[in-house]
């Protein structure tokens, strides 16, 4: 599906990872199949998008080095570098 | 078997950390009881602070032999309850210049005498205790009682329990008056959803604490006193771990802002955010975001936590702390209204001071002495009252 939108590529932990002019990091991710992408603090249980605007914290995302942003709110850039591996929180 | 709610001993107003402990304590003293709250279930105070059970902020009088007799109480619930996040994580208090080190040395030497454990800190000791604390300080003083909760599990499950002896917690329900009989007794209290008869109405409606007083004709002079919090990201384990914060409330006679102080005040929680508070002013019940004073609170934190300026803050909120001008809380039976007794008015402290408030109030309903003396926090010291 791509409706006439630029398409680009992301990196999301290493790997590219396709994407649509528009979209949040969170859909991008979600599109590829991810739905979890951090372990709670307590539990060790998996997180990922829940609220979807911003309110959880529960999608945090490390984007070129910045560490906590919300991945529903982040738009997708092109060569954006997505990270979920290093501990964007420790929770 | 649950208690009719139009006819029951006792109708708690007020469905916060106090009057949830008051529900808790009256039924398990065999005392039918309704709460009644015109909001959600701790939406008022309760869940607008940091859960906090202080001695070290206390000097010694009648609210420090309250807290100290309140503090062993919160104890008794940790083998009694499910979790509510108790942490006996103890406060650590800084001072930035040797003056400051001097007058907090000295109170605390006070405090040491009335039974509140107080250990002095040197300046190159502080950092055994808080591995991140800023260089430069004078010192400090480690209190090891401090503890803090999560004052909304608390309450929820304190109501959960009392709600297991037959209790009934009405939420949503808003208090119209307090009827009283020819006597002036209390009879009953009318709600929107009607009319629940009882013999003694408590009192627990925190920062309205005085709106539900006049209703019985037996006014209070609790007034709200506005506070922030900033919550900070999830921070690594171990990052903040005690209370820690500076002696002295600073005025900001700059602000616009009626009576601003603010104080450098950081501790973490359960889940690993960390709160950042604290403020007071007195602004009605504005609930509109001053970023002024967000910013003052981030600016002083970062002084004391030099790591917190890479934090991410996650939220803000603000309370209503219900404050009388003499700063205690007003405690037990009114000699106005046979039947009306209060419990509100605590101030910042209301969470350590629930147990033994609530305490007070259930043996002064059953007729018997009390375990303090409640001329301190008596509702008839303040004189004329509008």
């Amino acid at each position: 599906m791509s409706d006439g939108r630029e398409e680009f590529t992301l990196r999301v932990d290493g790997h590219e990872v396709p994407a649509y002019d528009g979209e949040t990091i969170a859909a991008v991710l979600v599109r590829s199949g991810r739905i979890s992408w951090r372990r709670t603090r307590h539990g060790d249980r998996p997180r990922g998008l829940f609220c979807g605007i911003g309110a959880c914290q529960d999608c945090l995302v490390s984007v070129d080095g910045v560490r906590g942003v919300r991945a529903c709110l982040a738009p997708a850039f092109p060569e954006a570098y997505v990270s979920t591996d290093e501990g964007a929180t420790d929770a | 078997m649950a208690t009719s709610a139009d006819s029951v001993d006792v109708v708690v107003v007020g469905a916060g950390i106090v009057g949830a402990f008051c529900a808790d304590r009256l039924s398990a003293a065999g005392l039918r009881v309704c709460v009644v709250d015109r909001g959600a279930v701790v939406s008022g105070t309760t869940g607008a602070g940091e859960g906090n059970i202080l001695v070290s902020d206390k000097a010694p009088g009648p609210e420090l032999d309250l807290a100290l007799l309140s503090r062993r109480l919160w104890f008794d619930l940790l083998d009694e309850l499910p979790s509510v996040e108790l942490d006996a994580k103890g406060g650590l208090v800084v001072a930035g210049t040797p003056d400051g080190l001097a007058a907090l040395v000295t109170a605390a030497a006070d405090q040491r005498a009335h039974g509140v454990e107080a250990v002095e800190v040197a300046a190159d000791d502080l950092r055994t205790l808080e591995p991140h604390l800023t260089d430069g300080l004078a010192g400090g003083v480690h209190y090891p009682q401090d503890m803090q909760v999560q004052p909304m599990l608390a309450a929820a499950h304190l109501l959960r329990r009392a709600r297991s002896r037959g209790a009934v917690v009405r939420a949503h329900t808003e208090l119209l008056t307090i009827e009283r009989g020819a006597d002036g007794a209390v009879t009953g209290a009318l709600t929107r959803g009607g009319l629940i008869a009882c013999r003694w109405v408590v009192n627990a409606a925190g920062t309205w604490g005085g709106e539900v007083a006049a209703m019985a004709g037996a006014p209070v002079p609790v007034l709200p006193r506005r506070g922030f919090i900033l919550v900070t990201e999830p921070l690594p384990p171990g990052t903040v771990r005690h209370k820690v914060y500076g002696a002295d409330y600073v005025a900001n006679v700059a602000s616009d802002n009626a009576g601003l102080e603010t104080s450098p005040v950081v501790e973490s929680t359960h889940s690993g955010t960390v709160l950042v508070g604290a403020s007071r002013e007195r602004v009605g019940f504005d609930r509109t975001t001053s970023y002024d004073v967000l910013g003052r609170l981030a600016t002083q934190a970062i002084a004391l936590f030099p790591m917190l300026a890479a934090a991410r803050v996650q939220r803000t909120y603000r309370g209503f702390r219900p404050y009388c001008p003499d700063h205690l809380p007003v405690i037990g039976p009114d000699p106005r209204v046979d039947g009306l007794l209060h419990a509100c008015g605590h101030e910042g402290a209301g969470i350590g001071l629930a147990p033994a408030t609530a305490l007070l109030v259930t043996e002064a309903v059953l007729g018997g002495t009390t375990s303090l003396p409640l001329d301190a926090f008596s509702p008839t010291r303040f004189g004329e009252v509008a």
